[in-house]
């Protein structure tokens, strides 16, 4: 992968962030999940970041040379991921 | 870091993105902003980011009126080079019943005589602004095209980018646990990293703001509460205005990227600094947003999460000096629309420090309007 243009490596499909996306935002002082999140919704997606979390976090981890663990993930919340909200108030009506 | 600052403000918000840029931008230097997380970590990073000028008090209506002004043109006054996003399609708010829409009526009348150009509509009108609107649910409603919302990440990084500019030091994950005094007056502020020598101390820091006028042995009247908020997949855009209805306790908009967004209160919920997430939540917002806007109730959850509203008694912000505590500033207390208001906080904290004259009256604004007084002017159009 390192050979490879990262404008042309999407890491976040969801949202639509390359990682020269990642790589400016890390340059303008952005360096945690969170931040990179508010700033071009990276992890906001439908998926809520199960596809591109893993690769954000290692991204990150590379870049400003910091264990993996110590590169943050976001909040887990509770499991509301693509229910319908007409089926939560039928589901709360029975 | 800075040992030695003019001006040090305590939090990272929009509050302290705003006054960070209005002080800089008067030419203060040496200015010191500490977050104790990152940047938005609090109530701006998860708030509904409207952005409202239909106001039950006068002095609400003001702070907004001005606020949006500047917002028009925040873009270009910040130069900033990324999208703040200000949608300005207007806020909706219905009546449930007769005795609501008499209490909208009197509101109109106040907000038109300060010039804002909100008006009452027939439920037949409402539908035309929302075509998806039960108006089977509601009475009638009101209207006000130039409210609408804002990116808040975006917005808060555009004060924070043109402060940066201007000078200002920024330090994140940086807490203050300590504001020392000798004699009265401030000495500095202690951080998790180090002193910064000050004499001057702004207290922008949102639902803590009552830990930090602990420090300086102030008792601010203020308290905080989760209200919870969810987002939705994206979709077309179908939604023009914020819909609220303070009866029905719901406030719905569609975001510019297509996702909704949409929150309620629970007076319920214990005062503290709890921002959790409740299947209680989900379900009432469900209901409600069902009944309201049904195609909406199509739509698929796809997060949900909390943040805290800094409560006032009279649910006005405080943005005041503090007569016991000189070189004391505290913005805070703005009971879930400190978001809209923050241009004007901004403002109004510079002109304190400096000894500008005021752009308005701020006895309604002070700390001390809450000492052994009954409250005036309660702001009661809050959801
Ligand atoms: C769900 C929800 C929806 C809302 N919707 C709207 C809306 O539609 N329109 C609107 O105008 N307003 C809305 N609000 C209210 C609005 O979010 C707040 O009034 C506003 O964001 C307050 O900004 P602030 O900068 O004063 O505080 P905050 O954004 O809370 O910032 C305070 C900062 O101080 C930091 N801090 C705390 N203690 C310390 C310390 N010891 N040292 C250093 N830093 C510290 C915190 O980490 C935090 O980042 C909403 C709020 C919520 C929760
Ligand atoms: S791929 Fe990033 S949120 Fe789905």
């Amino acid at each position: 992968m390192d050979n490879m243009n990262p404008k042309e490596i999407v890491i976040c499909r969801c949202s639509d962030v390359t990682l020269a996306d990642l790589f400016a935002l890390f340059e303008q002082g952005y360096r945690t999940f969170e931040e990179l999140k508010r700033i071009k919704r990276v992890g906001m997606g439908p998926c809520q970041a199960n596809t591109c979390g893993k690769m954000v976090q290692w991204e990150i981890a590379k870049y400003f040379d910091i264990p993996l663990e110590e590169a943050l993930f976001h909040n887990l919340r509770p499991f509301t991921l693509g229910i319908k909200l007409k089926h939560i108030k039928e589901g709360s009506d029975t | 870091m800075m040992t030695q600052a003019n001006v040090v403000i305590i939090g990272g918000g929009i509050s302290g993105a705003s006054i960070a840029y209005h002080l800089a931008e008067a030419g203060v230097k040496d200015i010191v902003v500490l977050e104790k997380h990152y940047m938005t970590y609090g109530a701006t990073g998860r708030c509904g980011a409207g952005v409202r000028q239909q106001w039950g008090t006068r002095m609400n209506c003001l702070l907004a009126k001005k606020s949006v002004a500047f917002f028009e043109k925040a873009q270009e006054i910040l130069a900033y080079d990324g999208d703040i996003e200000f949608k300005q399609e207007g806020y909706l708010i219905v009546a449930s019943d007769e005795a609501e829409a008499k209490t909208f009526a009197a509101h109109v009348a106040l907000q038109n005589s300060l010039g804002i150009p909100a008006r009452v509509c027939t439920k037949e009108e409402a539908r035309a602004i929302v075509p998806h609107l039960n108006t089977d649910a509601i009475h009638s409603a009101t209207f006000c095209p130039t409210d609408g919302h804002l990116n808040p990440f975006t917005m808060t990084d555009a004060f924070f980018k043109a402060a940066k500019r201007l000078g200002v030091h920024y330090y994140d994950h940086t807490a203050v646990t300590d504001i020392r005094r000798q004699n009265g007056q401030i000495e500095g502020v202690m951080t998790q990293h180090g002193f910064i020598k000050t004499n001057t101390v702004v207290n922008a820091a949102g639902g803590w703001a009552k830990d930090i006028g602990a420090m300086v042995g102030l008792d601010i009247p203020v308290y905080s509460r989760n209200h919870e908020i969810l987002v939705t997949e994206p979709v077309e855009k179908m939604q023009g205005p914020m819909v609220i209805s303070f009866s029905k306790n719901i406030y719905c908009q569609q975001t510019p990227h297509g996702a909704f967004i949409m929150g309620r209160g629970d007076k319920d919920a214990p005062k503290g600094l709890d921002m959790g997430s409740s299947w209680q939540f989900l379900e009432a917002m469900a209901k409600t947003v069902s009944d309201l806007l049904p195609p909406v109730g199509e739509l698929r959850v796809i997060r949900q999460w909390g943040g805290l509203y800094n409560m006032s008694p009279d649910h006005q912000p405080i943005i005041s000096a503090s007569r016991d505590v000189p070189g004391f500033y505290i913005a805070c207390g703005f009971s879930g629309h400190g978001f809209m208001l923050a241009p004007m906080t901004g403002l109004l904290i510079r002109e304190m420090i400096l000894g500008q004259t005021p752009s308005m009256p701020l006895e309604a604004l002070s700390l001390e309007r809450f000492e052994g007084q009954e409250i005036e002017e309660l702001e009661t159009s809050v959801v």
